[in-house]
């Protein structure tokens, strides 16, 4: 049985039905919003180091921050 | 436990869950209990590199149930003495440890983990452009606090987007992104364009055409479908990520 591919290894392609234009008068593109909003859409790629929890971890980043909330993608665990 | 750990933060926090579906890719060494030859091991592991039964260990944060993980490759790299390291891509929510553990029963000498280091999670890769340990966040946000040079900030935090460059995008019209923020399912007219590859029921982000995320949602259709629709709905909203009136309200209500 051929191994199934790897959600990083599948190509997409853009398929155009129209031909259409954004009016720069409202939104943003991502990476250029405004600081506050940056932050509060944003996404950190953290490299954790061994001892703490990802739950620690994150917590730390919301403290270091001084953010409501943060979340986290896929726990890692704490040991070694 | 070390390596890739995708902090969302505040509003951010919304798309984690399509980071959770996201496959995730390992270094990990072994330690086998006996001694085997290398192609034992190397024939042990491609044996995994398939849909795999797993119930989750006793100390876990889930159901303990029996559930199949994909393994997408599984890598011999090197083998030192007893200690075996491999590389494995995995379907998120595979649990390495247990991997080890039965790798070494179908060897029959026994094997436990040793070690383990995240090189990816879904879009986020070790080694990218901005993967940063915890103290270089705690140094430029200092940087930033200090001289508001948003230059700073911009070293280490990414658009929330990121997380969602492995899912299907449906690009939409201007007119067409208040009404998703309200709610409503997209339909074939608002479409400008789409990727390939989205099947009936399948996880989607609904962009504007500035790359913004508006909606996470699910496909009704496939992209074959969308292609050929000019009427109908092409998927349903399920988490609205952006805030309502950031564009004109281009519907009237009482309206379809």
């Amino acid at each position: 049985m051929p191994r199934s591919a790897a959600p990083w290894e599948i190509e997409r392609k853009l398929v155009v039905k129209f031909e259409d234009r954004t009016n720069l008068k409202y939104g943003c593109k991502p990476e250029e919003r405004p600081a506050e909003e940056f932050m509060r859409y944003g996404v950190i790629n953290l490299d954790k180091q061994a001892g703490p929890s990802s739950h620690e971890v994150a917590a730390w980043v919301k403290r270091i921050l001084k953010l409501r909330a943060v979340g986290h993608g896929g726990t890692l665990e704490a040991r070694y | 436990m070390t390596g890739v750990l995708p902090v969302t933060l505040e509003d951010s926090t919304k798309v984690v869950q399509a980071l959770l579906h996201s496959g995730k890719e390992y270094v990990c060494v072994m330690k086998l209990h006996g001694d085997v030859a290398d192609e034992q091991v190397k024939s042990v592991l491609s044996e995994f590199e398939d849909t795999i039964y797993q119930r989750p260990p006793l100390r876990a944060s889930v159901k303990r149930q029996l559930r199949t993980r994909k393994i997408y490759y599984l890598n011999f790299l090197e083998k030192e003495g007893r200690n075996v390291l491999f590389k494995v891509g995995c379907e998120g929510g595979t649990y390495i440890r247990k991997l080890c553990f039965d790798v070494g029963e179908v060897l029959g000498c026994g094997a436990h983990m040793q070690e383990l280091r995240r090189t990816r999670a879904g879009p986020f890769v070790e080694g990218a452009a901005r993967f940063v340990t915890l103290q270089d966040v705690a140094y430029w946000f200092m940087e930033w606090e200090k001289s508001k040079d948003e230059k700073a900030l911009r070293k280490f935090v990414q658009p929330m987007e990121t997380c969602l460059a492995l899912v299907s995008k449906i690009y939409i019209r201007d007119s067409a992104v208040d009404a998703v923020c309200h709610g409503a399912n997209l339909t074939a007219p608002g479409v400008v364009s789409f990727e390939t590859g989205i099947g009936e029921g399948s996880m989607i982000v609904i962009m504007s055409l500035k790359g913004e995320a508006v909606a996470l949602g699910k496909a009704v259709v496939s992209s074959e479908a969308i292609e050929k629709m000019d009427h109908g709905v092409v998927a349903l909203v399920k988490r609205v990520l952006m805030p309502r009136g950031t564009y004109p309200k281009c519907w009237k209500s009482g309206e379809d």
